[in-house]
């Protein structure tokens, strides 16, 4: 598939009129402390499904803790407590009946550094089947190409799937990583900074992969490059000071940008 | 096609979470078992010993008679052990530690010092007893003797010392030797004024928890021939002597089972002792963290 | 005129004995520094010396192969070293038996569940029981753990390979669990999070991701325990018993090699007699034992690291 119909799409998905968009992620006056520090504060959020859904700001400004309470990665530090509530597909993602191990099923995540596991190639791309019970050989297999296909690296370690993961380059790890998040059929896939240890031919390559993993699932990234935002994404969140200060369609976030901060961090006067 | 069912997923879950705190519980059981020995062995010891504690074990010699038998001549004996251990193994231990990280090149000698004391770690503290009964008691002649006893403890605490030691002038940041050198220091002043004490906390506790074990090791002093009665107190380092675990592994193997209320008591003693050094090790270790 | 610092510095550079104790000191700290070496040499040419003389004696292939030992007999001594290898094999089986499930399982639980505050006060405890004189836990199999034993199996002698071997192995739990848990704790923390935010419970992250990726330092410390209870004395002296006897029975009084050299040291087998000999051939046996078990856990560790 080419560039030129991925851009052509993205637009069309861009206009508002293009009928009901359902939301996957919808925030509600989302307050989170680490500690005595009030990290976000009355974060409100429809992130809808089929888009792709960037997060700028500069750093510090919350947006990686807000893409980690998406899926509640953000508990693992122990000081932290929250309010307000985030509804994933309409139910409360903080109510106790609700299984972290069940959202995050549901919700993929890709990190800053590539972190394969220290396992082969392939073993990284099963992992995550094998653990929701699937042991038939065959289909195993199946879902590693079908996943390793999906993050576009299947043509370059299809002759290498027994090698540790660490024997590749970071840029081929972090499409590992993307295809093991790939493997269990996520909803939605949280990408933190998934470009920031990569050179730029390796992020290029991410990014032309987020438009097509677009198609089918909903994507939320995090990034301090404002250019790929302006690229990738079809929204743009801006956080500043653990505040969502503009929220919008990308282009008029980067053309017409409402709020006068927004226009400063666009521009690069501060960040 | 879709190959993982969100169904059968979410079906799954309860048996995996359900696993997951089963083995926690294990985990967890099996880490409060470790600590519930500890807590065990040192109940039973208080329990069979502390009624015979007095100032009078301390005071008197062991004897044939359990309830006459004390302890004196060990504790002064461990004490003059102590006396010859401490500034051998430390010098040895600090010398090596030094030369190993200001000054050995890194070639084959080098390299082979470094395997060579990790696996002297290893060596059974026995095989060290053999050794000392071969070269100090026999071919020194110096008999079993507090310093033929001390000098076999050294070895066997050194390599534990030199590792200590070497982490310790590790931790020393280079820009204070850079400092030093810059100013015109020679090396070994630099070693002597600004690495040696900044140092000297790490080398301190890990030489203090070296000479605990050194206190409470028993089989080396066994093999080198160190009596259990003895009814007089040494005078100097070339004199005879018994000491703590000796005193205590001669009234555990007793048959008489008021012996054994002895030997818990000497093992109070013992435990006394080691607490207190290790107590100062712990208070050194606090006191002169993160400084940089 | 009072004489400036650069002066001083000068004329006190000109005393030429500070060059020379430039020069000299790292050659003292060469002969300190080779100690430990000479130890090594001491102690392997003490053992070869020794066991060369008790070899004149005994023949290699009675000590090697003979499966009794009876040096004590009146008749006729038998200097067959297999009752004290499979004594000693007997106690560092329990041991490792005791000890590799509690130590491993530990080691996860502080390293996979455990909160920083129950860290900071279980590790302290792990270390002051790794503290623990081996003699203060010879007393506890001999006074405690047998009688609980016989109190629950009666044909359990007073002298016997379980209590002691259940000792020793709670002596080594510390050093599997600590050496476990450094092994697993280096396992970066990204990778966890990786497994965690696909939905792994701790299980699975601590069973599939964190034992597999640190499991050269988990065996390596396993084999350092091992040879830590193949060298073990005090507890095998007090509780084991002194009669070495070739046979697969754990409630029997047994005899390890390290009690052996006690027991001869204890007594007097004068200087230059068979017996006296016959503790370094054991010493020997011995050190070959644990230097093998050393070399693998170093061998293990270094062979089979994963790179993260």
């Amino acid at each position: 598939m080419t560039m030129t119909i991925k851009a052509d799409k993205k637009k069309s998905a861009a206009t508002p009129e293009q009928g009901i968009k359902v939301p996957v992620y919808q925030t509600k006056e989302l307050n989170l402390w680490y500690g005595e520090k009030h990290a976000l504060k009355n974060i409100d959020l429809d992130i809808n499904e089929n888009e792709v859904t960037a997060i700028i700001g500069p750093s510090g400004c919350g947006k990686s803790t807000y893409i980690k309470t998406l899926n509640r990665m953000v508990e693992l530090v122990p000081s932290v407590k929250t309010s307000g509530e985030i509804l994933y597909r309409d139910r409360n993602i903080f109510s106790s009946d609700y299984q972290v191990e069940e959202l995050r099923t549901r919700v993929g995540m890709v990190f800053q550094k590539p972190n394969p596991f220290p396992k082969s190639i392939y073993d990284n791309i099963a992992y995550g089947p094998r653990i929701h019970g699937i042991k038939n050989k065959k289909i195993l297999d199946e879902i590693v190409e079908k996943s390793l296909r999906g993050a576009a690296i299947w043509d370059e370690v299809k002759d290498r799937l027994n090698e540790n993961a660490y024997s590749i380059s970071g840029g081929q790890q972090q499409r590992i990583c993307i295809a093991r998040a790939l493997a269990i059929e996520p909803d939605v896939i949280l990408m933190d900074e998934p470009t920031s240890a990569l050179d730029p031919i390796s992020t290029l390559k991410v990014e032309e992969l987020v438009q097509e993993l677009k198609e089918d699932y909903s994507i939320i990234i995090v990034t301090h490059n404002m250019q790929q935002a302006a690229r990738i994404s079809d929204k743009t969140a801006f956080f500043l000071n653990g505040e969502v200060i503009e929220f919008d369609e990308t282009d008029a976030i980067f053309s017409n940008p409402s709020d006068k901060r927004t226009e400063d961090y666009i521009s690069g006067r501060f960040g | 096609m879709r190959y993982i069912e969100h169904e059968r997923v979410v079906k799954r879950m309860n048996g995996r979470l359900v696993t997951n705190v089963i083995f926690k519980g294990i985990f967890l059981a099996a880490t409060s078992l470790a600590i519930l020995a500890l807590v065990l062995l040192a109940y039973r010891i208080i329990t069979q010993g502390a009624g015979h504690l007095s100032l009078d074990f301390l005071s008197n010699f062991s004897s044939r008679f359990p309830d006459r038998a004390g302890i004196k001549a060990a504790l002064i004996g461990s004490l003059w052990l102590m006396a010859v251990v401490a500034p051998t193994a430390i010098i040895l231990g600090v010398g090596s530690a030094i030369y190993l990280e200001e000054y050995a090149k890194k070639n084959k000698i080098t390299s082979f010092i470094r395997i060579n004391i990790a696996n002297l770690a290893g060596v059974p503290s026995i095989v060290f007893g053999l050794l000392g009964l071969t070269i100090f008691v026999r071919a020194f002649a110096l008999g079993n003797s507090i310093l033929a006893a001390g000098f076999t403890m050294s070895l066997l605490i050194l390599p534990v010392i030199i590792v200590a030691s070497q982490e310790a002038i590790r931790s020393v940041p280079g820009e204070l030797r850079e400092a030093s050198l810059g100013m015109g220091a020679t090396k070994w002043q630099t070693i002597v004024k600004i690495i040696l004490p900044a140092a000297i906390p790490g080398i301190l506790t890990g030489s203090i928890l070296a000479l605990s074990r050194a206190i409470g090791e028993t089989a080396p002093l066994i093999v080198i021939g160190v009596p259990v009665i003895i009814q007089f107190l040494p005078a100097g380092i070339m004199d005879t002597f018994t000491a703590l675990p000796i005193q205590i592994f001669d009234w555990a193997s007793r048959p008489q089972q008021e012996f054994q209320t002895v030997a818990a008591a000497g093992i109070i003693v013992l435990m006394i002792f080691l607490l207190l050094m290790n107590s100062i090790a712990v208070i050194i270790r606090n006191k002169f963290q993160k400084r940089y | 005129m009072r004489t400036s610092v650069q002066e001083m510095i000068a004329q006190s550079k000109g005393k030429k004995n500070k060059k020379f104790m430039e020069k000299m000191i790292p050659v003292i700290l060469f002969l300190i520094a080779s100690v430990s070496v000479l130890t090594t040499i001491g102690i392997v040419v003490t053992l070869v010396i020794e066991t060369i003389t008790f070899f004149t004696r005994v023949s290699v292939a009675d000590f090697l192969f003979g499966t009794t030992w009876l040096p004590f007999s009146n008749k006729q001594e038998l200097f067959g070293i297999w009752p004290l290898i499979i004594g000693t094999l007997k106690v560092t089986l329990i041991a490792v038996i005791v000890a590799v499930p509690i130590g491993i399982a530990s080691a996860i639980y502080l390293s996979e569940y455990a909160s920083e505050t129950v860290r900071r006060i279980v590790k302290p405890v792990l270390e002051v029981l790794a503290g623990v004189p081996t003699i203060v836990y010879g007393f506890f199999a001999l006074t405690f753990v047998t009688p609980l034993l016989q109190s629950v199996f009666p044909e359990i002698k007073i002298f016997n390979a379980i209590s002691p071997g259940i000792v020793v192995g709670i002596m080594i739990i510390p050093m599997i669990a600590s050496l476990s848990e450094d092994a697993m704790s280096s396992v970066p923390k990204q990778i966890r999070e990786g497994a965690l935010a696909m939905g792994s419970t701790k299980f699975e992250v601590a069973w599939k991701i964190t034992v597999p990726a640190a499991l050269s330092g988990i065996i390596a410390s396993i084999v350092l325990a091992v040879s830590r209870a193949i060298g073990e004395t005090m507890i095998v002296s007090l509780a084991g018993g002194s009669t070495p006897k070739f046979n697969g029975d754990f409630t029997d009084s047994i005899q390890t090699m390290t009690a052996y050299i006690v027991q001869v040291s204890k007594g007097d087998a004068g200087y230059g007699t068979t017996i006296y000999y016959s503790i370094y051939a054991v010493g020997f046996t011995l050190f070959i034992f644990t230097m093998l078990m050393n070399i693998l856990a170093g061998y293990v560790s270094k062979r089979f690291r994963e790179e993260y």
